[in-house]
């Protein structure tokens, strides 16, 4: 028997997310009503769930959102033009493989919004569940580290380990693209690449290829410099990009590393990546420029982690986070190589590190 | 050892009034703890009695003083401290600041202003530097050009675009203010302005935008970061202490959000803030334009706020910054593992609710606008809209138990749809009876998502009405209770009691869980106890603890009659059962309290003080027992029925508490003691209440029994009044009675606060009204030592209080008020609660009278008090905020009118007293006095003083009766005519230019046209900021104190050099 909802207009069916440990958390199904299984990650960010759904690097992920009401401002249009990055979306559609929530949003309300939150997941075929306690969710995740879960309807399915695939080729562009500008040349590795990420480079008039994330980047011709960019999964499946960047390296070509790209930058210099308890998702993660001792409140979305200690001497730590003292980025003391893993392209989230953009731009 | 330490100065707010509340006391109780750990001793200037930071063990030296340039300055002579605060105590403490700092005076005696520096709040104090710094930054602010005429105006209006916002630099209630929509409209208003004043503001016109703010904190070392935002309900236009707020923001799109987020964090960058400041925004709710409204730099009410919402300490915060720590090396309270320098990301949704009390005042103008009228906010906390909302008008005690209580058959949408303090619920009765959603927005402006969400509630609401209880399944009651309905609300829609709901319910297992506030949104385990609950939720967060506990219930919202003095009792009581071994658990719902810090108590739960919470809670606690005696008089009137649900209370019992409460009860009680009383009836009719009247004779006091907010009591002295009255206070009627109590005059007033161990007096302490009675106890002066109780009073006194404690079985606080004549005493209030006066007669006596109430109510020891010896006597005075309330007649009732109170010591009363009224931002009159004087023995009881006066030099100016009757005695004064009499010189115009310094105006009982001409004058008074005394015992006690004492008399010493000393019994 679907639960009634007496002051909502739509009856909605049943669905239960259940856990890997066997937990299972009862709701309303939203959006499209097709069972789902991946990881159960949680974000902490109140506000962003269109840029959020639409980031690359949560492909394979069941989103859980800790604050309470989602759907509040709706959703804007999403553009067809495939030539120009999405201007509020980070990609042209919905990556996260379900959306867990408290409440729901029936009413959105915002001058831009073209249909509500569940309408829209029901267009991309993406399941959502409502009526969720995520705070309770959220702390089993805290307490067990991330677990696999699913979210069945009707019928039973398998589970699903994203992590033991190539997320990365699955998101990635097949052939490069081009968006021209008038300024510096810069190769973007898309290995899941945020819009935010072209954009910040297209408002610095960057000429942009964004290439696909096995592509022989470093055989490239003619760029001023490469951005490689976040992504899911595990960076450890995405070593062609490693090979590539290392040769990159040896050429001495400015290379900045953004999440997933930073992570990939330090596999390239010979250190070891790790998978983080329960990762860090949010848009108040503190981190502190080591050398400058300044602190920043940065955006974050990742699972894994590079290890500190194995970094080469010459990757010098840059960024520290100053909630758990989680490696947060380096900067090579000798080549034009660096790497934050927060997202300074913000997007969701705050801007407070957009300026690493002009850095970069100073070393091209 | 103290000699080494550094010396701060903290700036407090002084007393409470409206636009400067409790949130101050948060503020500097907070700093003076975070400074005290950082190794500084704390010297505070504030004579605000009733607050925590003036409590023994808070600041290192306190100084009951009026925080003002001249006596701050003495104080920094004194104490030669190192450096000085200026953000904690509102605009009182910044403005004092700036004028020290102004005169030079912190650079004279080498004091160090900390944090934000002077020209930093100078920019942000200044309107003109302000806009002309943030447009050289390019930052957008609202276009406003100052014009000296008409011609001007249009002009400017040409180049600003239609609507424009006319605000005239000098305005009175609103006059000469307002939009324009055209050419024709800016024309009337602008003409209608400068009647009135020389210049007006125009400026573009943003009524409609969204308003948006973030409390901000910076470090000295640039580190910076918001804490949280707000979003206002009400759309601009509304003062944001009288809009509902939510935070975090709720129809801002991540764009918007971050947006607004770095700018402000560029703005307070450019400004050079250290420490914490609030950024206020208009954002257009159909572009991305906005608007840069202002800066607070410093700690507000919006701080306090975004203080309680998060969990986030921004006052302690602000503090350390200030003397140099910066944000990443603090640690976060919350978590006590993470640093400072992180944004709080919530997984719960928080509303503000303001308080409105204009049913205390006659002539009250109930718009709300631009100007802050209310006196005290809720706050609540849930994981839904409609749930945080409709426990939010819980909180507030307006005899509404949700959004859908009442609703009115008919009225008219549009004048419904006003702001007012009732248009929410308005706007829920318009959903209910069909009015489209979109309308109503488009009516009041404010944003269609929360519209929306009050129209769930009122479709779950009609749903509701449809069931029959006996067809309620657990998933109705659980969707019910999700939307934020009470058990007495279910109750009412299914035609059975609340209990039996809350039976039901708990059959289906339906009962809040309880949630921590931890600033992380779960991310990391968290380890304070700062609990809120809900209903949007399977488990619970933490499993209560197996520990002894006992529960204190706390004031609940600020209104007048109740505020800052009940938190000083709910702190205390909860540090006195920490100190007996016992887990306390505070329960308010208050962000304007110290007593909602989570680390003032073992366990805080943010929540209502209603009946059905306060049992969920003890269900849930299990404590020893619940304390309803320290919270004022919203937890006493719970006591009753805690008591028919089994909840054991601590102390008086709820019979005894009853027995107090009944008028017929108590009534008994005295007579069976002998104690006397004045004569009362509870009339059921208008003809047994005037057959009353004319038996004991007027004047007579009227009191609705079934007091719902609107219907206030009055006092009438005859026949035709009290017809009146009885017409307004609703229909009387053997349901609905009304109690008429024989009004005594010219008898003393006498308070008493004691404590009582098991029906033994254990502390009793006597303070005495300046004002003589009929005027109402918390807006009378209060003395202590009394001056003027004879031996022989005082003796019946005790003995009453005596054998009223041991019939009612007291063990705790309670508060006896008597009226004295002669040497007879009556009784006229009996409370078996703390009282207001606590704070005062503890911080005075030395006697922490709810330590001693908590002792006796767990049945300890309690070593008996005797009286001590006070060598100095000590002032309470109440601070009013009528020129807050435009409209209102500010003259002292039997309705309680104040809103603050501040007291001061001296060594004989004239000191005090005077000390006292200057705390109250009275100032002492330099030459000239109006007086006004009403009836014979107004005029007869002056004469000696204003001979005095005159003799001194000071000008006297009277109206015209008072002239004649002034001149006869030989006392020279020229005449002033009648405000009304349109005749020169006229009263009118010498108090708008400022002529003269005090008015003295005593009305007489009188009726027509008088009384109306009194009024006019008295509201003048008040528009244009000119002391005014309308009492005869307070005109002739100021009249000596004036006589004895020079400012320069007035010692400034702190709280310590005037300690009591215990009796020396000669042997």
């Amino acid at each position: 028997m679907p639960r009634r909802r007496l002051s909502k207009q739509p009856i909605r069916a049943k669905g239960a997310l259940v856990l890997e440990d066997g937990t299972r958390f009862i709701g309303q199904v939203f959006g499209y009503p097709v069972a789902s299984a991946g990881e159960v990650v949680f974000t902490t960010g109140m506000v962003g769930y269109p840029e959020s759904l639409t980031d690359p690097s949560y492909t394979g992920q069941l989103m859980v959102m800790t604050y309470p009401l989602a759907g509040n401002y709706g959703v804007e249009p999403i553009s067809k033009n495939p030539s120009r990055p999405q201007q509020h979306f980070e990609s042209s559609r919905i990556h996260a493989s379900a959306l867990i929530v408290s409440s729901l949003t029936m009413h959105p309300s915002h001058y831009r919004s073209a249909r509500t939150l569940d309408s829209w997941l029901h267009d991309e075929r993406i399941i959502g569940l409502s009526g969720i306690d995520t705070r309770a969710l959220t702390q089993r995740l805290r307490e067990h580290g991330t677990m696999l879960g699913k979210i069945v309807v009707d019928n039973e399915i398998p589970w699903y380990d994203p992590n033991k695939e190539n997320l990365v080729d699955k998101v990635s562009i097949h052939r490069p693209l081009r968006y021209r500008g008038s300024g510096k040349r810069v190769a973007v590795v898309d290995c899941g690449v945020k819009h935010g990420i072209l954009r910040e480079l297209i408002s610095r008039s960057c000429d942009i290829l964004r290439v696909p994330w096995d592509y022989p980047i470093s055989s490239l011709k003619g760029i001023d410099g490469v951005v490689v960019s976040n992504g899911p999964g595990d960076p450890m499946m995405a070593e062609k990009t490693v090979y590539e960047l290392k040769r990159l390296i040896a050429r001495k070509v400015p290379v900045w590393g953004i999440c997933l790209g930073h992570q990939l930058l330090a596999l390239a210099l010979g250190a070891t990546t790790y998978k983080l308890p329960y990762g860090h998702r949010g848009h108040n993660q503190p981190v502190e420029d080591v050398l400058t001792r300044h602190a920043y409140i940065t955006s974050q979305n990742h699972g894994f982690a590079v290890r500190e200690s194995t970094l080469p001497r010459s990757a010098a730590v840059w960024f520290r986070n100053l909630n758990d003292g989680t490696h947060e980025g380096f900067k090579h003391t000798s080549l034009p190589v660096r790497g934050v893993q927060f997202h300074p392209e913000a997007c969701p989230g705050p801007r407070d590190t957009e300026f690493l953009f002009d850095e970069f731009m100073k070393l091209l | 050892m103290n000699g080494h330490k550094k010396k701060i100065l903290l700036l407090g707010s002084g007393a409470l009034k409206i636009g400067q509340a409790g949130e101050f006391d948060y503020s500097g109780s907070q700093a003076i703890k975070a400074l005290k750990e950082e190794g500084y001793r704390v010297i505070l200037v504030n004579p605000n009695v009733a607050t925590i930071q003036t409590s023994k063990g808070m600041a290192d030296e306190v100084y009951f003083l009026p925080v003002e340039r001249y006596f701050v300055e003495k104080v920094i002579v004194r104490e030669r401290p190192y450096g000085i605060l200026l953000g904690f105590g509102g605009q009182t403490a910044l403005n004092c600041g700036l004028e020290l700092a102004k005169r030079g005076i912190l650079k004279k005696y080498r004091v160090k202003v900390l944090g934000t520096p002077v020209q930093s709040i100078e920019l942000t104090e200044d309107r003109k530097l302000f806009a002309d710094f943030l447009t050289k930054l390019n930052f957008a602010i609202p276009r406003s050009k100052a014009v000296r005429s008409v011609t001007d105006a249009l002009r400017v209006a040409r180049s600003v675009g239609y609507p424009v916002m006319v605000r005239s630099g000098f305005s009175l209630g609103g006059l000469g203010s307002g939009v324009a929509k055209d050419r024709r409209a800016l024309q009337d208003i602008a003409q209608a302005a400068f009647a009135h004043a020389p210049q007006i503001l125009i400026e573009e016109c943003l009524v409609g935008w969204k308003e948006i703010e973030y409390e901000v904190v910076r470090d000295r070392a640039d580190n910076c970061m918001t804490v949280c935002n707000m979003e206002n309900l009400d759309p601009l236009g509304i003062h944001t202490g009288e809009s509902i707020v939510v935070a975090p923001s709720q129809t801002l799109t991540n764009g918007e959000y971050h947006r607004l987020r770095s700018i402000s964090i560029a703005v307070i960058r450019a400004l050079g803030i250290v420490g914490e400041c609030n950024i206020q925004f208009a954002l257009d709710p159909r572009s991305e334009d906005y608007r840069i409204i202002e800066v607070n730099a410093r700690l507000s009410r919006s701080s306090a706020l975004a203080s309680k919402a998060t969990g986030y300490p921004l006052a302690a915060v602000a503090a350390k910054l200030a003397v140099g720590r910066k944000l990443t090396e603090l640690k976060n309270a919350v978590t006590q593992a993470t640093p400072a320098f992180f944004e709080p990301a919530l997984d719960y949704i928080v509303l503000k609710f303001p308080r409105w009390d204009f049913s205390k005042f006659t002539n009250a103008d109930h718009r709300i606008g631009t100007q802050m009228k209310s006196v005290g906010e809720v706050m609540a906390i849930g994981r839904s809209f409609p749930e945080v909302l409709q426990k939010a008008v819980r909180m507030l005690e307006i005899g509404r138990d949700g959004i859908m209580e009442a609703l009115p058959r008919r009225y008219e949408l549009h004048e419904a749809l006003l702001p007012t303090p009732k248009r929410i619920y308005a706007i829920a009765s318009s959903l209910y009876y069909g009015v489209s959603p979109s309308l109503i927005a488009r009516k009041t402006g404010i944003d269609r998502w929360f519209i929306d969400q009050i129209h769930d509630i009122v479709r779950l609401h009609r749903s509701l009405q449809r069931k029959r209880f006996a067809s309620v399944n657990r998933d109705i009651m659980l969707e019910a209770k999700e939307y934020g309905f009470s058990d007495k609300t279910l109750g009412a829609l299914w035609h059975v009691s609340a209990d039996k709901v809350r039976r039901q319910r708990k059959r289906f297992n339906v009962v809040p869980c309880v949630r921590r506030i931890d600033t992380v949104a779960a991310e990391f385990p968290a380890k304070t106890n700062y609990l809120y609950c809900t209903y949007h939720a399977t488990e619970s967060d933490r499993a209560p603890s197996k520990d002894k506990s006992a529960i204190v219930l706390g004031s609940g919202v600020y209104r007048i009659g109740s505020s800052v003095e009940f938190d000083w009792c709910a702190v205390n009581a909860g540090q006195e059962l920490h100190r007996n071994g016992l887990r306390s658990i505070m329960v308010n719902c208050n962000p304007e309290t110290v007593s909602t810090d989570y680390d003032m108590c073992d366990v805080l739960y943010f929540e209502e003080l209603t009946l059905e919470r306060v049992l969920d809670i003890y269900e849930r606690e299990a404590p020893q027992g619940i304390v309803v005696s320290v919270g004022g008089q919203t937890p006493n009137n719970l006591a009753l029925g805690l008591s028919r649900h089994h909840v054991r209370l601590l102390g008086t019992g709820a019979e005894s508490i009853d027995r107090a409460e009944d008028r017929h009860k108590f009534s008994r009680l005295l007579d069976t003691l002998g104690i006397d009383q004045p004569d009362w009836v509870e009339a059921h009719s208008a003809r047994e209440a005037i057959a009353f009247a004319s038996r004991v004779g007027f004047p007579v006091l009227i009191r609705p029994s079934y007091v719902l907010s609107g219907s206030a009591m009055n006092v009438a002295t005859d026949g035709r009044q009290l017809s009146t009255y009885l017409r307004a206070a609703t229909e009387v009627s053997p349901e609905h009675p009304v109690v008429l109590t024989k009004f005594v005059t010219d008898a003393h007033e006498i308070d008493v606060d004691a404590v009582a161990r098991k029906g033994k007096i254990v502390c009793a302490v006597v303070s005495e009204h300046v004002e003589n009675a009929g005027v109402h106890s918390g807006d009378a002066t209060l003395v202590l030592p009394p001056q003027k109780v004879y031996v022989e009073t005082r003796k019946k006194i005790d003995i009453a209080v005596t054998r009223i404690a041991q019939a009612l079985d007291i063990s705790g606080p309670c508060n006896i008020q008597f009226l004295a004549r002669d040497n007879s005493i009556m009784v006229i209030e009996c409370n078996l609660r703390a009282s207001r006066s606590f704070p005062f007669v503890s911080k005075v006596t030395g006697n922490n009278l709810i330590n001693l109430s908590i002792k006796a109510m767990l049945g300890k020891r309690v070593a008996a008090m005797c009286d001590p010896l006070l060598p100095f006597v000590a002032v309470k005075a109440p601070q009013f905020s009528f020129h807050r309330l435009t409209g209102t007649d500010p003259v002292l009732r039997v309705e309680m009118a104040s809103t603050g109170e501040v007291a001061s010591f001296g060594d004989d009363i004239h000191e005090a007293f005077l000390k006292s009224v200057l705390s109250t931002e009275f100032r002492l009159p330099k030459k000239t006095i109006l007086v006004s004087l009403g009836g014979e023995q107004n005029k007869m009881r002056l004469v000696d003083e204003l001979q005095m006066l005159a003799s001194q030099g000071f000008k006297i100016l009277a109206t015209e009766h008072t002239h004649q009757f002034l001149l006869a005695r030989g006392i020279p004064n020229s005449m002033l005519h009648k405000i009304r009499a349109d005749k020169e010189p006229n009263i009118k115009t010498f108090l708008m230019h400022k002529k003269i310094d005090l008015v003295i105006n005593l009305a007489h009982q009188f009726e027509g046209d008088v009384i109306r001409d009194d009024t006019a004058m008295r509201r003048l008074a008040v528009d244009y900021n000119i002391p005014l005394i309308t009492n005869l015992q307070l005109a002739i006690l100021f009249f000596r104190a004036l006589q004895n004492k020079k400012m320069s008399d007035l010692e400034v010493k702190p709280w310590s050099s005037y300690s009591p000393q215990a009796v020396q019994h000669p042997l």
